[in-house]
């Protein structure tokens, strides 16, 4: 390290009080920035968790719908004129509905029941225990180990519940990529049981999944399906617009931004004020070392090093803490939905590198126009 | 005659315009000497400190020249003037202005460190320098564990560490008791004035007189006499 920076660090960090409070300002504005932003991750993942569990390439729908969960049923016409439509290798239908079921205890669990086409059993999840081909059995139901399995009584092959005076059997255990977020259980069965035990309205098919022979005819496929009046999303527009609705059309985007937002000011008015006394304190010192023969570049890497120093120590103490945290609420709250990727690291990386170099551009300038003849006349 | 050191000819320097102007350098002609201990006194306000920092390239005169060792110093480009400074002159502030978070060893280092030198090599010299100024025993220890005269002699060993040819000293007995502040002065005649080095001192304390070579009077800004002269009788 050039030794102009390692008079910089010595400094910084003997000034423990400053130092201290410095890397608090910025550890605690990553922590609730990083917080924030994977608790909204993880409401938007789990928001498109049957979207990305049942994985199929294009989903017909009705145009009105603005979540997986808010199904409107299509007429069985619209399957028959999606299948003829060129392009489409396959087309099979999805029931996603809710129930109530009645537990061996006698208590009532509310479910998330996914009916699977007869035929082909698109959107299967992956067993853990059982047959997948035990879903034909009567009564047979498949149930996800998922945070919320433990609300059906943590279940085993065989176990019995009730279903609208159906008698519903467990036959599988499954496992899949994302858990709901509505926190209850799911539960697969075919489509057409999910018909016969669900009370339905005069349409039953929730979804239509299609399967395009090459990705070239998925534009063709979106168009034919507009011509009859639906809407056909890919897997990753569907995402999208289930994130949109979250995102803007409930209060959800708006309080985690303000929040957001907020850490950001607050480690911004920690940090800065904190590193403008710092410099403020110091600034004799700089001018005395502009007067000895520090060039301008000199004292300006020297502060531009404290800042980022300060920046990346308090990054890395905030993300720890976090992960940290989330680690720890997942032990106790199965179901806490919060993520960390990459883009809520690069964020709240980016907004710490805007509160060093705002922090530091105050130093900086008052550095810069301190004149060492000041430090003559005292 | 001993060679010039410093030679500042028709030095003018004054703050702000029009009616808000203030002469504070007015028309200042002199020489310093190597081997000469040049001492500026006056009151308060009559411009010693201004043409200190006008004479080691710190504030720009408005009208005049200053020659160190011969060469044009306001001609320089301020990177160079920055780096004349760093190894032509050495500064003992008034306030001494130390680091309080360095070690006394890595204060004195820090002229050594702005000339790029490796941090061991630049401490190991400025323990010697300590050593000069019989502060051997107090490098590792901050500042502000060090008395007000040995704060001034870290100062002073801060100022010689890199061997300019010139050291400037702003008031070094301001904050000092009398005998201390003798004692520091007499230190500094006796071991860091050599003949290839000019020593200016300003001072309004006549309790240090004694060790002057030459005394030089300001008044309003203006050089209005020689107190003493005794640089032939070195």
């Amino acid at each position: 390290m050039p030794g102009i920076l390692r008079i910089a660090y010595k400094l910084l960090v003997n000034d423990r009080a400053k130092f201290a409070a410095l890397l608090v300002g910025i550890t605690f504005a990553v922590f609730l920035m990083i917080e924030m932003t994977s608790l909204f991750s993880g409401i938007l993942s789990r928001s498109s968790a049957t979207v990305i569990n049942i994985g199929a390439s294009i989903w017909v729908m009705d145009p009105a719908i603005q979540t997986v969960a808010n199904t409107i049923p299509l007429p069985d016409y619209v399957l028959d004129e999606v299948r003829s439509i060129p392009g489409v290798k396959y087309a099979v239908p999805l029931y996603s509905g809710s129930a109530l079921l009645k537990l061996r205890d006698g208590t009532y669990q509310a479910a998330s029941i996914l009916g699977l086409d007869d035929t082909s059993l698109f959107g299967r999840p992956t067993l853990l225990a059982g047959n997948i081909e035990d879903i034909f059995a009567e009564n047979g139901f498949i149930a996800v180990k998922d945070s919320e399995f433990y609300k059906l009584e943590s279940p085993q092959i065989g176990t019995e519940f009730e279903l609208n005076d159906h008698r519903g059997v467990i036959v599988g255990i499954a496992e899949v990529a994302s858990s709901g977020l509505f926190g209850v259980p799911t539960l697969y069965t075919t489509y057409n049981r999910a018909l016969q035990y669900i009370p339905n309205t005069r349409f039953t098919m929730s979804y239509l999944l299609v399967e395009p022979k090459t990705p070239a005819d998925v534009a063709s496929i979106k168009a034919q399906v507009a011509k009859a009046g639906y809407l056909a999303l890919t897997k990753d527009e569907f995402i999208k617009k289930i994130a949109d609705f979250y995102k803007y059309q409930t209060g959800i985007g708006t309080n985690m931004l303000l929040m957001t937002v907020i850490s950001f000011v607050i480690g911004l008015s920690i940090s800065g004020q904190t590193f403008y006394t710092f410099i403020l304190e110091n600034i004799d010192k700089f001018g005395a070392l502009k007067a000895i023969g520090a060039k301008g570049r000199e004292l300006v890497s020297m502060i531009l090093f404290q800042a980022t120093f300060v920046a990346l120590t308090g990054y890395g103490i905030g993300v720890g803490l976090c992960a940290t945290l989330i680690w720890l609420a997942r032990l106790y709250l199965p179901d806490y939905a919060a993520i960390i990727t990459y883009t809520n690291l690069g964020l709240a990386f980016a907004m710490v590198t805007v509160i060093a170099a705002i922090s530091s551009y105050v130093g900086v300038r008052k550095v810069l126009t301190i004149e060492p003849f000041d430090i003559f006349r005292g | 005659m001993a060679a010039i050191a410093i030679e500042a000819v028709g030095l003018k320097k004054w703050f702000g315009e029009g009616e808000a102007r203030t002469d504070a350098v007015k028309d200042a002609n002199f020489e310093a000497y190597f081997g000469e201990m040049l001492y500026v006194v006056g009151p308060s306000g009559s411009g010693k400190t201004t043409m200190l920092s006008m004479i080691s390239g710190i504030l720009r005169p408005n009208g005049g020249t200053v020659k160190i060792e011969g060469s044009e110093i306001w001609d320089l480009s301020n990177d160079a003037l920055a780096d004349f400074r760093l190894h032509k002159i050495g500064f003992v502030f008034q306030d001494y202005h130390l680091f309080p978070r360095l070690t006394t060893a890595e204060n004195v280092a820090i002229p050594l460190i702005l000339q790029n030198r490796k941090w061991d090599e630049a401490l190991k010299e400025a323990a010697l320098n300590l050593d000069i100024v019989g502060l051997k025993s107090r490098t590792e220890l901050p500042p502000v564990k060090l008395s007000g005269g040995e704060q001034q002699r870290v100062a002073i060993a801060r100022a010689i560490v890199s061997r300019p040819d010139i050291l400037i000293l702003d008031e070094p007995t301001a904050s000092l008791d009398g005998d201390t502040g003798r004692s520091i002065v007499g230190f500094v005649r006796e071991h860091i004035l050599t003949d290839k080095r000019c020593i200016v001192i300003v001072t309004h304390d006549s309790r240090i007189y004694e060790y002057a070579d030459r005394i030089l009077k300001m008044e309003d800004g203006k050089l209005t006499g020689i107190e003493r002269e005794n640089l032939d009788a070195q």
